[in-house]
């Protein structure tokens, strides 16, 4: 922009200087704060530090050895790989079948999306009063099909499935429109040249679509990958302290657990870090391995 | 960014139409996954209306005649705090989304705008602090928000400014960088025509910039505002007393008041589902567009 008007540089004090201030304040300044938190010893929210752990790596040491967030870990990686394969998956499907028609992907999309807006507590809610034991709607639906024999939802066989399928439910809508928009953006003149050539249903899609799907599918690929990683709400409000028995942890809800319910401040902020650092390093894996492609 | 409904005449469909049994194939697919995505919710909503028990012994069936009652909804109002946290949710989601547009506002505008020395290097800033999660950050601003005397108080203005700044900073980075796609790509010209009728800057920005750039101030202000009500993370740790609980914090707070009343939680998760399903029925475009706009940029 080389318009005289932006010579003046004077105004821009007052344009960026507000944003700034807050996000300084507010996230710059925590965020390194929090780091250094990760080497102190600090017993509750509000209290001071008492100086540093001794050795100051010494919640590092605890995390190898703390089963618990081995768990959360495991869980953690679980979602992200199954979120990968169905979230993304499906969204996919659904995206390249909706290509096929003309008539109600206004209404689809408008649909596919509403889970997203509708906040997390409430889904929560939702989906324990779908998965109650006792009366609850899968249970009642297992009944009419002639099933005595009751699940419980939540327990040590089946809580993981109970966990994750709403979370993956919830975000399959968002992936989807960003699919089709990539969709959409492949120019129509290609296919009418494959379908000259004779290539056209599951060929069409094999050979056009998914290629020139690469770079959304990354964008989706790592999106959900760090999704997995904020999850909070929905296992939080489903599945309470952990249950069953310390097994349903995610790093989000453990961090918040072992920060607000334990007090042990300094090793939540450790959890914190461990999923930031996991967030960076499996994005950058992602962008090295499947490398964005130019067509 | 092109969408499904500007582009749909171009797909040449006419070559295919004898495959007709595969069109409806796709239908029931679609469809499928439209009834998983709707009727969770007309599950929950028919449910709220029942009297107890019902719910537990027939819950699909729709609540007519004696089956049909506003019990739920009357406990929820007596039991529980809903309209006060209706007011609790909306002064915080309020005010960070007005304080959100206007300061990512300027800052794009300012970013789109002006060259200058480190506007690279701010620019990495932003996306950054995209990809900071709530929870890197959250302890050391409960710790500093202790230090000036805004948690843990009795007081709900102060618990509630102890959501709001947070929540301004972490929506921030995400409406700067959508905003600055949006003022990127208008034509320089018309703030030029107005700098010569003797417009001063922030006449330009208010009276030139803001107008056209009306529907991405939209996007950004619904969105921001969703995020804000629907957020449970940052009330969880803010807000303790049941005075300034939102409606997220009281409902999360409802399953252990309601105990086995299934009608109860019914009842709540509608009052919280409600407002958002009307507001997303009439804004849905904008809605949609902001999400993934806000995501494939970062």
């Amino acid at each position: 922009m080389n318009s005289t008007i932006y010579k003046k540089k004077s105004p821009l004090a007052v344009f960026l200087i507000p944003a700034f201030l807050f996000m300084a304040l507010f996230l710059y300044y925590p965020f390194a704060m929090n780091i250094y938190n990760s080497f102190c010893n600090i017993t509750g929210l509000g209290t001071a530090a008492e100086g540093f752990n001794s050795p100051w790596y010494l919640n590092y040491g605890k995390l190898f050895q703390d089963p618990i967030m081995n768990t959360a870990l495991f869980n953690t990686m679980l979602l992200m790989i199954l979120t990968i394969i169905f979230q993304v998956g499906i969204a996919l499907l659904l995206a390249l079948l909706i290509d096929n028609i003309k008539k109600g992907t206004q209404f689809f999309r408008t649909v596919y999306f509403f889970p997203i807006v509708i906040s997390a507590t409430a889904l929560g809610l939702l989906f324990n009063l779908i998965f109650l034991y006792d009366g609850g709607m899968v249970n009642q639906l297992l009944l009419k099909f002639g099933v005595t024999d009751m699940i419980d939802w939540k327990d040590e066989a089946h809580f993981l499935f109970t966990m994750m399928t709403p979370v993956m439910w919830q975000y399959v809508g968002f992936y989807f429109v960003i699919i089709v928009t990539g969709l959409n953006n492949i120019s129509p003149d290609i296919y009418e040249a494959a379908e000259i050539d004779g290539a056209s249903g599951f060929n069409r899609v094999r050979y056009i679509s998914l290629p020139l799907l690469h770079n959304v599918l990354i964008t989706c690929l790592i999106l959900a990958v760090t999704g997995a990683l904020k999850v909070f709400d929905l296992p939080w409000v489903m599945m309470g302290a952990g249950m069953p028995m310390d097994q349903s942890w995610l790093t989000g809800t453990y961090m918040y657990n072992q920060t607000f319910t334990m007090g042990d401040v300094d090793y939540g902020s450790t959890i914190a870090i461990v999923i930031v650092v996991i967030g960076v390093v499996v994005s950058q894996a992602a962008n090295r391995i499947f490398k964005e492609k130019d067509y | 960014m092109r969408t499904a409904d500007t582009r749909e005449p171009a797909r040449p469909h006419g070559v295919r139409r004898r495959v007709q049994p595969g069109k409806v194939l796709i239908y029931l697919v679609l469809s499928f996954w439209a009834v998983t995505t709707v009727y969770p919710f007309l599950w929950v909503i028919m449910n709220s209306f029942k009297v107890k028990g019902l719910i537990r012994s027939d819950s699909f069936s729709v609540p007519t005649g004696d089956s049909f009652t506003l019990d739920n909804y009357k406990t929820a109002f007596d039991r529980v705090d809903i309209s006060g946290a209706y007011k609790n949710s909306l002064v915080i989601s309020a005010a960070v989304t007005v304080v959100v547009v206007l300061l990512a506002g300027f800052a794009a505008y300012g970013m789109a705008r002006y060259q200058f020395r480190g506007r690279n290097a701010l620019h990495s800033l932003i996306i950054a602090s995209m990809m900071f999660p709530v929870f890197s950050t959250i302890i050391p601003v409960f710790r500093m928000m202790f230090g000036w005397h805004i948690v843990n108080t009795n007081s709900v203005a102060l618990s509630q400014l102890s959501v709001i700044l947070p929540q301004i900073a972490g929506n921030l980075s995400f409406a700067i960088v959508v905003l600055m796609g949006f003022i990127r790509g208008l034509p320089i010209d018309l703030e030029e025509a107005a700098y010569l009728e003797g417009y001063n800057i922030y006449q330009i920005f208010f009276k030139v910039i803001v107008p056209i750039a009306k529907p991405s101030f939209a996007t950004v202000a619904i969105f921001t505002f969703l995020w804000s009500y629907n957020d449970l993370f940052t009330q969880m740790f803010f807000l303790r007393y049941k005075d300034a609980f939102t409606i997220t914090r009281l409902l999360n707070e409802i399953t252990s008041i309601a105990g086995v009343n299934y009608g109860l939680m019914a009842a709540a998760v509608v009052l919280v589902v409600v407002p958002v399903l009307v507001v997303y029925v009439f804004l849905q475009k904008n809605i949609i567009k902001g999400m993934t706009a806000g995501a494939i940029k970062g």
